[in-house]
């Protein structure tokens, strides 16, 4: 071992150290890409659930206009089914950034009839519609997603602003080759553009930036003891919509979420990762991705995630 | 001493990584897929429930026949309709780190629009890897993408010789090939025009020799893996943010005047002092600033104005100064009126802006190029209306020889001239990968028809037809 750390002192003395670190470079990245579409659009949205992704994008958006504030409001479909703690979070972010919060709620399509629920009772997939209604509503022409690509195979085609027809429809056959760093968001009326400033960031990025920036999380992204019972291989929470069948024993445990979702699709992981320094060190040396961990919707089929996106989905 | 990569990487200890962005470029069945899934498997970038998908699918289609054996190349084909063709349609980026840097790869397929999806990998890399099968040699696509590096100013080229453990590991097998890649990278002058650097490896994707770790199996090969190359050569930021030429194209201009951020004001910043606060947003493109540099403000249509750096600002940082690729906000000591579109660059480094743009296409759309033709150009933070006024030829990539043409097609790359309807601050591609960098748009559909590089200044070549 001492002859590799020797080798990384003189590899920085030879210049390395006046480069940008892998996370500032990424960072300098997404600030460029959310300055141009603040630019470029009449009237962007950031899609914010709480989870992770889309607070280090918000974060982002802080560092890219201050002193002045975040120009533009965000979004929320919520599926009714979200974690309460995770809501509570939102609410309390949109309130300290002083921000305008647009909710799309899955419940009342559900309730007006519009939306059907689905037989496994997981409302994932049933954020789309909700989601192009409040983009439509609002005449969003852009709106900023926390997607990234190493998170799934399809989201590895993405592009960083990527066409969405009047039906919100992904072509993922016919995008746009995107050079450089001009991006061209260039759309006609009923269009809109999904931007996605964090396309470049691993799931260890991210937790690396939020230790770095002290950025605060949701608390069950962290270690806690939680009531759970074993269903498709993964942890989920006893909760009003994810209610054990009478084979599945409940048992409480050291859980975490590595992603937060519904709660009827998504699974805790065990863990003992209590700060998020604990965490930085788990997501490097996990052995699965997050996705296949925690995502029940996206073990449906290997092109689940494809399917989605071209429906319009985040 | 050897250098070989230590994985992964011991967080506790660790330095802070840097980025390196590579696309990987190939013919038809060279094993570029093959290649990418081997350096993602060695480099324990591929997780075990990927790695269980892949499984099943190959053993569903038998991969490997008796023996079995994981079909690396799934683990790129992330389209369905590429899963069903076992083909690669698209650009894909994928992610692996080790110790020393972290890596985005832009996985280029081969076949179907090749020189679309080089030039689109090739325009943000650092380094592209360009693969060749040894049992064929340097082929005619060979040269094509070696030509499109070129042209496109990646600073490093490595050629892998795949499947050299079905040439029996000759080395005379290789050196031929090597001598060949070295003759096409003369007449380019890839390699040798101090700008870019071209290196040849012996490597089998299949077993991984000399991929990540250094083969025994090629011991008359005495050079370094492909991944030690990776993790040790200069990046396009570290070369480019040494040049003194500071280029900033600002994106827009903070001014709260009094609405600060309510989080802002909650750390203690205080709304009078920040009354009158004005900053241009942008992000570095070339080389570094610091606070009392001289600079010019570049407005299209008028003379350059030329101020001070007053203060270079980070999210409620003050920074001394600040290199490419930073994205910064600038003060400057006058109140200019600067807005999106605008340069701010080092004094006296930049030439007179241009109606007149002259440069090399690369064609990537399904509609032709028309003369006469109304199109956008998108150059920095500016789009501005142009008109395309003649082509003056089209290269031939095998040949390198530039022919006559009067149109371009899907994936040709041609030379044209353009006339624009305000002039720009345009500098040659050769020596300004982002200032001479731009796009041509549809001004109907709003798609990106054509990747455009600058070449020598457009005055110089005033209705010049048919000359380079």
């Amino acid at each position: 071992m001492s002859t590799s750390l020797t080798e990384e002192t003189q590899v920085t003395e030879a210049g390395v150290s006046t480069r940008l670190s892998s996370l500032d470079t990424l960072e300098s990245e997404a600030i460029h890409i959310i300055r141009e579409v603040v630019a470029e659009f009449e009237k962007p949205a950031l899609l914010f659930s709480g989870g992770k992704d889309s607070v280090v994008m918000l974060h982002l958006a802080t560092k890219a206009f201050w002193p002045g504030k975040v120009p533009f409001p965000v979004l929320h479909v919520d599926t009714g089914h979200n974690f309460p703690e995770v809501i509570d979070f939102r609410d309390r972010t949109v309130e300290r950034l002083g921000l305008k919060l647009v909710v799309g709620s899955v419940q009342e399509f559900i309730d007006r009839g519009e939306l059907a629920e689905r037989a496994d009772g997981t409302r994932n997939p049933l954020q789309t519609v909700p989601l192009l209604d409040a983009i439509q509503q609002n005449k969003f022409d852009a709106v900023f997603g926390g997607g990234r690509r190493d998170e799934d195979k399809a989201r590895a085609k993405e592009r960083i602003l990527s066409l969405r027809d009047e039906f919100g429809q992904w072509d993922p056959r016919n995008q746009r080759p995107e050079l450089w760093n001009l991006y061209n968001g260039r759309h006609t009326v009923g269009q809109h553009v999904r931007a996605f400033p964090i396309s470049n960031w691993t799931e260890l990025d991210i937790w690396r930036y939020i230790e770095r920036e002290n950025i605060e999380l949701p608390g069950l992204y962290y270690a806690h003891e939680r009531e759970v019972f074993a269903r498709d291989g993964m942890w989920r929470a006893v909760g009003e919509v994810s209610q054990p069948r009478p084979d599945e024993e409940v048992i409480t445990k050291t859980v975490r979420y590595r992603t937060v979702g519904d709660m009827s699709c998504t699974g805790a992981v065990e863990s003992n990762a209590y700060t998020v320094s604990d965490v930085v060190v788990e997501v490097a040396a996990s052995t699965l991705t997050e996705r296949g961990a925690t995502r029940a919707d996206d073990r449906i089929s290997e092109a689940a995630m494809e399917d989605r996106k071209k429906d319009g989905y985040f | 001493m050897t250098t070989e990569a230590v994985l992964p990487a011991d967080l506790e200890t660790a330095l802070p990584t840097t980025l390196f962005r590579f696309a990987t470029a190939g013919s038809v069945d060279d094993g570029k897929s093959t290649l990418v899934g081997r350096l993602l498997h060695d480099s324990k970038a591929i997780l075990a429930d990927q790695l269980d998908a892949v499984a099943r699918t190959s053993a569903d289609r038998g991969f490997g026949g008796d023996k079995g054996g994981i079909d690396l190349a799934l683990l790129t084909d992330g389209l369905r309709a590429e899963r069903e063709q076992g083909i690669t349609i698209d650009v894909a980026y994928r992610y692996f780190a080790t110790d020393r840097r972290s890596f985005i790869l832009a996985d280029c397929p081969g076949h179907v629009q090749y020189t679309k999806n080089t030039v689109t990998g090739a325009s943000t890399a650092d380094a592209v890897v360009v693969l060749i099968d040894a049992r064929k040699g340097v082929l005619e696509q060979t040269r094509r993408h070696l030509s499109v590096l070129q042209l496109l100013r990646v600073a490093h080229v490595i050629v892998a010789v795949n499947k050299i453990d079905l040439v029996d590991f000759s080395e005379s097998v290789f050196r031929d090939i090597e001598a060949d890649v070295q003759q096409v990278g003369r007449e380019l002058g890839l390699g040798s025009d101090g700008i870019s650097d071209l290196l040849v490896i012996p490597v089998s994707a299949l077993d991984g020799d000399n991929v990540v770790e250094r083969s025994e199996r090629t011991p008359w090969y005495t050079g370094p893996a492909l991944l030690e190359v990776l993790e040790t050569l200069p990046a396009a930021d570290e070369l480019e943010s040494h040049l003194e030429s500071f280029r900033f194209p600002v994106q827009l201009v903070i001014r709260p005047q009094g609405a600060l951020a309510p989080d802002a004001v909650a750390a203690g910043l205080d709304a009078e002092a920040y009354r009158d606060y004005r900053a241009y947003a942008g992000q570095i493109t070339e080389g570094s600033v610091k606070v009392g540099d001289q600079v010019s403000v570049l407005t299209p249509g008028q003379a350059p104005r030329t101020t001070t750096v007053a203060g270079i600002d980070f999210a409620g940082a003050s920074l001394e100064e600040a290199a490419a690729p930073q994205s910064v906000a600038i003060r400057l000591a006058d109140e200019f009126d600067v807005a999106r579109g605008d340069t701010i660059a080092a004094a006296g480094t930049v030439r007179e802006a241009s109606a007149d743009l002259y440069a090399a296409l690369c064609w990537l759309s399904p509609k032709p190029l028309r003369e006469g033709q109304k199109v956008l150009v998108k150059h920095g933070t500016r789009t501005v209306q142009a008109m395309v006024r003649n082509v003056t030829g089209k290269l031939d990539l095998a040949t390198f020889k530039l022919e006559a043409a009067s149109t371009l097609e899907l994936n040709d790359i041609g030379h044209a001239q353009l006339r624009l309807a305000a002039p720009l601050p345009l500098e040659n591609y050769l020596h300004h990968r982002r200032t001479g960098a731009f796009l041509v748009i549809d001004p109907l559909d709003g798609n990106t028809l054509a990747a455009g590089l600058v070449k020598d200044h457009p005055g110089d070549h005033e209705d010049e037809r048919y000359s380079i």
